[in-house]
């Protein structure tokens, strides 16, 4: 199924949860911020939130700023 | 000499009144430098996509001792109520913290806040439960509603972010602070040291700034330099500058000189 990540459309396999993606993508959770269709989904609930079709993902994490 | 009272925001009290970005610096090292220099406990941070083609890249939160600075996430760029909010959802998450400093901005020229949208944004993460440092303009009124929206601070611009033209309307600044009872704190504006010290004299509680830094040619000496003239502005500000006056009033006594009669 095709989902949109920080705004790039992916591919991924049916089932996906958030947590498999982030190991997919090699990212750490605990330098990151997922939100799914605007709303925020907090790390303890990473591994049993299932992404659907056409879902919008933002993986965001800390930049330098004033 | 009397005792300065400590500056404390929302019960948090902090040693240092300079509060520091952590962008647009030449390197994350020079970054770490500039902290180190400047004194500050309260460092800005900002929250953007993560560059998925790189996510092993050093992280800045590398640089930053979470035993010695308190992170404070922006939401610098976002220009809606809404965006704001959610970049302060996303910061929750991301810091397990609640505070924010709170900017949504009008316009890309200036870089002015969106007042309206800033108290509107304010308003509802207060009732969120976040502790909000708003950035907005030098209007008194603006700063009234956003203290009676619950805000922790205040902070008012000196001029547009990143402009380093100084403290273009001490006036008005002197209006907030005589109106608000929460910390004032300057946000965007300063350039040099001496800047920083106007902006304490006034009586300011607080001084927030990035680009003075990051972008002079020697920032860790730039870093120092605010640290110091943010403590003598302040020292200034608590003794108490003499009356400026039209003519001469000399120093030395005018009696006993040896030409005289």
């Amino acid at each position: 199924m095709q989902i949109v990540v920080n705004g790039e459309r992916r591919q991924v396999p049916e089932g996906t949860t958030v947590a498999a993606l982030l190991t997919a993508l090699s990212i750490e959770p605990r330098r990151v911020a997922v939100e799914l269709n605007e709303r925020v989904v907090p790390k303890a609930r990473h591994a049993e939130t299932t992404l659907g079709e056409a879902d919008r993902l933002e993986i965001v994490t800390f930049v330098g700023g004033g | 000499m009397s005792i300065d009272r400590p500056f404390t925001i929302a019960g948090v009290t902090f040693g240092s009144r300079l509060i520091v970005g952590t962008g647009k610096y030449p390197s994350l090292e020079v970054m770490q430098a500039c902290h180190e220099a400047s004194g500050a406990e309260l460092v800005t941070v900002a929250v953007r996509r993560l560059d998925l083609s790189a996510p092993k890249e050093r992280s800045l939160l590398a640089f930053i001792d979470p035993r010695r600075l308190r992170l404070l996430p922006n939401t610098a760029g976002c220009y809606t109520a809404d965006d704001a909010v959610r970049t302060c959802h996303l910061a929750a998450e991301l810091g397990l913290s609640t505070w924010v400093k709170l900017e949504v901005l009008g316009d890309e020229k200036t870089l002015f806040p969106d007042v309206e949208a800033t108290v509107s944004a304010a308003r509802r993460l207060v009732k969120e439960g976040f502790t909000v440092l708003p950035y907005t303009s030098d209007d008194v009124i603006t700063a009234r509603k956003l203290e009676d929206a619950g805000c922790a601070v205040v902070m008012p611009l000196a001029a547009p972010i990143g402009s380093g033209l100084g403290i273009r309307n001490p006036h008005a600044l002197r209006l907030i602070l005589e109106t608000v009872k929460v910390p004032v704190i300057v946000d965007a504006g300063v350039g040099t040291a001496s800047d920083a010290a106007i902006a304490m004299e006034l009586g300011c509680d607080g001084l927030l700034l990035n680009t003075a830094i990051a972008g002079a040619k020697e920032p860790v000496r730039m870093a120092r330099a605010m640290k110091l003239a943010v403590e003598a502005g302040r020292d200034a500000y608590l003794a108490g500058r003499i009356p400026m006056k039209a003519y001469g009033s000399a120093s030395s006594p005018l009696t006993g000189l040896v030409h005289g009669a």
